[in-house]
């Protein structure tokens, strides 16, 4: 035998080698998976991928009904809701994927249930799909979390593969009447506040605002938080700058330095790093972080943050699945039902302004008030919302314009 | 436009060149003998993952630096074995060395990311130079990595232009088989050329997590190690160019952001209401753009790629 074949077989056996330490040697009960496993089968299905998709789509098809007997029986045996998470990022990007994990460990103590999660999973690709099967024939779930936007399409699709399954997924829009939903928080809400504490502390009355994508999510963030500052600070201005990454530190870092050069001195953001964070406090500039409390990043930077609390969110459903309650909605939750929140202010924000906080906290969570409530005038002066209206839900889930006082373009 | 906003432009810029020139050198050092290493992104991983790991434990980031270069060493060796030893397909063996090295990196540092940073590299103000307006603050007041590439671009042309180690080297690089009947070890200067490169891109590792985004998460070399694998034949496989490149695309990258917050009014055109998409695609075109002028230069006679680039070789095999 040629040694070309030998020396090739030998790489591919170093590769699968390296995987296996790499997913072998967890001894909790989590499945944790990483980058490597999930680049890799994307590799190695990458060529069979076209026909490998219509015969996972047959097969479970058809044997959906026995499949469906076999969840229940092995739940006979230990009666527990099994709840598996899938995660686009890693766990310890002190993040997006962070928070849900937390909220992860929440039900696990909370609820009971046995929880299963796969982390750094990318949107892309046929990884999502295997990993959900995975998790539910094999770990046997009985609710799956999904985690990012880009899951959506192969959530809907599987939802009708596993009837018996329930699928909840985060930040999208799609549902059906049986096991499908979606879930977000109106992060909207603890931004204002966030915006407001920004508002009192800038004294060059410019803050900068590291941006991720132009889409609704972190338009409305951005106005939100433009708002809430304007409140306590009628002449600031809010800079954005895009950085088209969710994650990539080195780019967000810089895109902080660079507002911090051109004049600002606070920093907000909404990307999942704390790079942004870093350069605030190198510079002596102060930050709004995001996600969650990341002040043991920059002790003397951080403000405050608006927060992820996913737990309750989960334990209700996981509850619901439970008892067979489940119905599935499309779940939009705010500062009152505990999914968003605001991290604990710095000590030298103003007292006045730490009152005023707590009341608008107050009037938000009885839903007296709520953040897009007229008059709201975008960046070319054309009223928005009306005096003494407020915004429908629509509106705000498809927001494409900046308001009055941010400097930027949507582009 | 203030003068820190424009003295910032540059400072960034130069990190950006700084962070891809490291990584982008030591594949230029192993193509240069002839073995094309498709795995930076990984080295760059697992230098940036130990990195940030030792400055942890040491608080010493040049104990973090070393030990990243140590490491990206040895996963380079990884790539030589098999395919300048055992004669491997080079291109196969590099994607496995990139899945492989940033899987095998978060798993490493699955304990540790998110981690808050225990140590950095602090910035370094030559004396006397440093002084100099604009000029002092952009390059004199850098973080020392900074220096060392340039001292380790200039020290990698020396040895490649100017002495019989660098002739072998390039030899093995253009005709393996001649270079063995000289009777040098074809394998010996691969081997070592490939660690080198692996060396290098480590410390580019160690650079992104101790000073350009001091911390470790998984995903955070963002593909920078393939940026560099371009930048090897956007310079021509020769460091002085290798370092243009660097700088040009450290600029666009720095340019981004500081278009959309800079008030500038350009030919009547109000420079921030551009499309930020448009923006985003500044690095992209300027690579095109130059691409363009570079084959344009090469049109006749040879292309400045090493002749035996990818091929490996074994004794009395044809």
């Amino acid at each position: 035998m040629s040694s070309k074949i030998f020396s090739k077989l030998l790489v591919l056996m170093a590769v699968f080698a390296l995987l296996a330490t790499a997913c072998g040697n967890d001894d909790d009960a989590d499945t944790q998976t990483t980058g490597a496993d999930s680049t890799a089968t994307a590799m190695a299905e990458s060529t069979p991928m076209a026909d490998a998709t219509p015969m996972a789509e047959s097969t479970p098809m058809a044997e959906s009904t026995p499949m469906a007997d076999a969840t229940p029986m092995a739940e006979e045996m230990d009666d527990e809701v099994v709840a598996g998470f899938v995660y686009v990022g890693p766990v310890g990007d002190a993040g997006w994927t962070w928070a849900h994990d937390q909220g992860r460990r929440y039900v696990e103590t909370s609820t009971g249930a046995v929880t299963r999660f796969v982390q750094s999973v990318p949107e892309e690709g046929p990884d999502f799909r295997s990993t959900v099967v995975d998790l539910i024939e094999n770990e046997n779930a009985d609710v799956v979390f999904a985690t990012s936007f880009g899951y959506m399409d192969t959530m809907e699709e599987l939802s009708g593969v596993y009837p018996n399954v329930v699928f909840e997924h985060a930040s999208g829009y799609k549902k059906n009447d049986t096991n499908f939903g979606n879930y977000f928080g109106r992060m909207y809400q603890p931004r204002y506040l966030s915006g407001m504490a920004a508002g009192a502390l800038t004294e060059a009355n410019q803050i900068g605002y590291v941006a991720a994508f132009p889409i609704p999510e972190v338009i409305r963030g951005i106005n939100a938080f433009t708002l809430g500052a304007q409140r306590v600070n009628p002449d600031v201005e809010v800079h954005v700058t895009w950085t088209f990454t969710w994650f990539d530190p080195a780019v967000e870092g810089d895109s902080a330095s660079a507002l911090l050069e051109a004049g600002a001195d606070v920093i907000a953001m909404h990307q999942d790093s704390t790079a942004p964070g870093l350069a605030a406090e190198s510079a002596g500039a102060r930050w709004v972080s995001y996600n969650s409390d990341m002040s043991a990043f920059a002790p003397d930077a951080f403000i405050t943050a608006p927060v992820w609390n996913w737990g309750p969110y989960y334990e209700r459903v996981i509850d619901a699945v439970r008892d067979g309650s489940y119905t599935p909605g499309a779940y939009w939750g705010g500062m009152a039902d505990g999914i968003v929140d605001l991290a604990p202010l710095a000590a030298d924000v103003p007292a006045d302004v730490v009152a005023e906080i707590e009341e608008v906290r107050a009037e938000i969570e009885d839903g007296s008030w709520d953040v897009f409530t007229g008059e709201i005038t975008d960046q070319d002066g054309n009223v928005q919302v009306a005096a003494g209206e407020v915004m429908d839900d629509g509106a705000m889930l498809g927001m494409e314009f900046f308001v009055e006082g941010v400097v930027g373009s949507i582009g | 436009m203030s003068e820190a906003a424009v003295i910032g432009l540059f400072v960034a810029t130069v990190q950006f060149a700084t962070l891809v020139y490291l990584a982008a050198l030591g594949e230029l050092i192993a193509e240069r003998a002839g073995v094309l290493n498709l795995g930076v992104e990984g080295m760059m991983a697992m230098g940036a993952v130990s990195g940030f790991m030792v400055g942890l434990e040491t608080g010493s980031p040049w104990a973090a630096f070393v030990v990243a270069a140590a490491v990206g060493a040895l996963v380079g060796g990884f790539h030589a074995l098999i395919s300048v030893v055992l004669g491997a397909d080079q291109v196969v063996s590099g994607l496995a060395l990139t899945i492989g090295g940033v899987g095998l990196a978060a798993y490493v540092g699955r304990n540790v990311g998110g981690r808050i940073p225990e140590t950095k590299f602090t910035d370094m103000s030559i004396i006397g130079l440093s002084e100099i307006r604009w000029f002092g603050d952009i390059f004199f007041n850098q973080p020392p990595v900074v220096y060392l590439a340039v001292l380790l671009g200039a020290g990698s042309w020396f040895v490649l232009a100017r002495t019989r180690l660098g002739l072998a080297l390039r030899a093995v690089g253009e005709s393996a088989p001649t270079t063995d009947a000289v009777g040098h070890s074809v394998v010996g200067l691969r081997v070592a050329a490939v660690m080198v490169g692996g060396g290098l891109a480590g410390a580019a590792g160690s650079f992104l997590s101790l000073y350009m985004a001091p911390g470790w998460t998984e995903g955070m070399v963002a593909g920078r190690g393939w940026i560099a694998v371009a930048l090897v034949i956007f310079g021509a496989w020769k460091p002085g160019r290798l370092a243009a490149g660097a700088l040009l695309f450290g600029f666009t990258l720095a340019l981004q952001p500081r278009l959309q917050s800079f008030d500038i009014n350009f030919l009547g055109l109000q420079v921030n209401q551009i499309s930020p998409a448009l923006l985003g695609m500044l690095p992209f075109l300027l690579t095109v753009a130059v691409l363009v002028v570079i084959s344009w230069r090469y049109r006749h006679g040879p292309s400045p790629a090493p002749a035996s680039l990818g091929i490996a070789y074994r004794r009395e095999e044809r």
